[in-house]
């Protein structure tokens, strides 16, 4: 069953809030993971870890370079749970 | 090329006797020990139950974040460096001219085994992407030059425990060779862990002194039966004297010189003819342009094991011969334990105290004074230093033969 779109991000604001620091009230879709989240590529490798964990889906490396916002992170996960 | 003189403009600590330099002093001058029993599980699988770990958790001084992307040691060396640079007055300075010289004798290794257990239980998956940066020996130097955005080179001596020492002989002589204006320098060490300390043990280089562990570390006892790990970081800045002048800067002392030898005797034992320390001592004050009359203060490695503390006593005792009458002779490691790579920096720190204060601080635990021991040891409490020009040595000596002494003088 396709996880929901808003649990989803719900989801990835704890993950990123408890990897990065950044404060979940500040994650949004439109956010871009390296210019306003200041997530590096190191962090960003355990935040994809971690989601991978949390939502049960496979996200392979070579998609990883095209999850510049948290919104396309969010639609992957998504569309990768149907 | 005018002559480039080097000072002591700021200091950092977090040890097992404060997570500041001055918390740290008052606990030395005290003569306190920092030495506990582990309150970990796996301490109760090796032969050693005790350590002297850092007074304060790294937790209580950082965020959560920044704590999770470092190791252990990475954080004491961030924790002493941000003192240290608050210490010196947060200088301005060209960052071409702003280097780093941290050193560590094991560097990140409670990363390195923590990992490699979740390697085993977890899959290759989970390991952490941090895991390299937070393991090398130059991680501390690096996260540290990374803050301060230091452009001059940032380096890692390592030489097991003289590694601290000759972190700071390697800062001094990039500034009086004209590479830097500034270097932030010192050593570290976190290997408070099962495997360091089981391989300690099974060198019988550890106390097992279970059912005493504040007594545990004594140098120059009669029946001192082995070092006590200890970790934390020193941190000193240095800076040269004209830079630190213009800028209005509090000058605490002058590094004046540095004396390295190597033993080529065992890769383990010390050289029992002392030939090596002598050796060093010797290049020291030659370096420093000072004679054994100048000297006051020693600083000893004196580490509580049977064969070093005489050792290297005997080796003082032929480098200053009469001279060594006047050396007041302080082993803080009864105190602070054994920071192996962080030694010789927490020790250059207590030296520079010494120096400010005239007051050399104390040996703990001396029960019985091994009659082999011929230096003038300072026991139990303070001993105050003569006022006029002085100057100091710290000792400082590696497995591997490594032997490093560093040369202080008043200013």
């Amino acid at each position: 069953m396709a996880l929901a779109q808003a649990d989803v991000l719900a989801g990835l604001k704890e993950i990123i809030e408890e990897v990065a620091g950044i404060p979940a009230a500040t994650v949004e879709m439109d956010k871009n993971f390296t210019d306003d989240l200041d997530v590096d590529s190191l962090s960003m490798v355990e935040v994809v870890v971690a989601a991978e964990e949390r939502f049960g889906v496979k996200i392979p490396d070579d998609s990883v370079t095209d999850l510049v916002t948290v919104g396309d992170a969010v639609n992957f996960i998504v569309n990768a749970s149907k | 090329m005018t002559h480039r003189r080097v000072v002591v403009t700021g200091l950092g600590a977090t040890t097992p006797l404060g997570g500041d330099v001055t918390s740290t002093w008052a606990g030395l001058l005290a003569g306190t020990s920092g030495v506990r029993s582990l309150t970990e599980d796996w301490a109760q699988t090796i032969p050693v139950t005790f350590a002297a770990r850092v007074a304060v958790e790294p937790s209580e001084q950082m965020e959560r974040v920044e704590l999770r992307r470092l190791d252990r040691s990475e954080q004491f060396g961030l924790i002493a460096s941000r003192e240290a640079w608050k210490d010196a007055g947060s200088p301005e300075v060209d960052k071409e001219r702003l280097g780093v010289v941290v050193a560590s004798g094991i560097g990140g290794v409670t990363t390195l085994l923590e990992q490699y257990d979740i390697l085993n239980s977890k899959g290759s998956r989970l390991v952490s992407p941090h895991t390299v940066p937070m393991l090398m020996p130059n991680g501390p130097a690096a996260n540290i030059g990374l803050e301060l955005q230091a452009q001059a080179g940032v380096h890692t001596p390592v030489s097991a425990c003289a590694s601290g020492a000759e972190a700071i002989g390697y800062a001094f002589d990039m500034i009086r060779n004209n590479r830097a204006d500034i270097v932030v320098s010192g050593g570290v060490e976190a290997a408070c862990h099962a495997l360091p300390m089981a391989a300690f043990a099974a060198m019988k280089a550890l106390s097992t002194r279970n059912d005493d562990p504040a007594g545990a570390s004594r140098p120059y006892d009669l029946n001192r039966d082995g070092f006590v790990l200890g970790e934390g970081a020193g941190i000193v800045v240095l800076e040269e004297y004209e830079h630190a002048k213009a800028r209005g800067a509090r000058i605490y002392c002058e590094i004046a010189g540095q004396g390295l030898s190597s033993d080529g005797y065992h890769i383990a034992a010390p050289d029992p003819s002392g030939a090596g320390v002598q050796r060093a001592v010797k290049f020291a004050l030659r370096d420093a342009d000072l004679t054994t009359a100048d000297i006051v203060h020693l600083n000893a490695h004196a580490t509580s094991t049977p064969a070093g503390d005489v050792a290297e006593a005997n080796a003082l005792r032929a480098a200053l011969g009469k001279d060594a009458d006047h050396v007041a002779v302080s082993a803080t490691k009864s105190m602070t334990g054994h920071l192996l790579g962080g030694a010789g920096a927490i020790e250059s720190v207590f030296i520079v105290k010494t120096l400010q204060d005239r007051m050399a601080p104390p040996t703990i635990n001396i029960e019985n004074l091994d009659p082999a021991v011929t230096v003038d040891v300072v026991r139990d409490k303070p001993r105050p230093l003569p006022a006029g020009d002085i100057a100091a040595l710290n000792d400082s000596f590696g497995f591997g033969g490594h032997n490093v002494v560093l040369v202080f003088k008043s200013i």
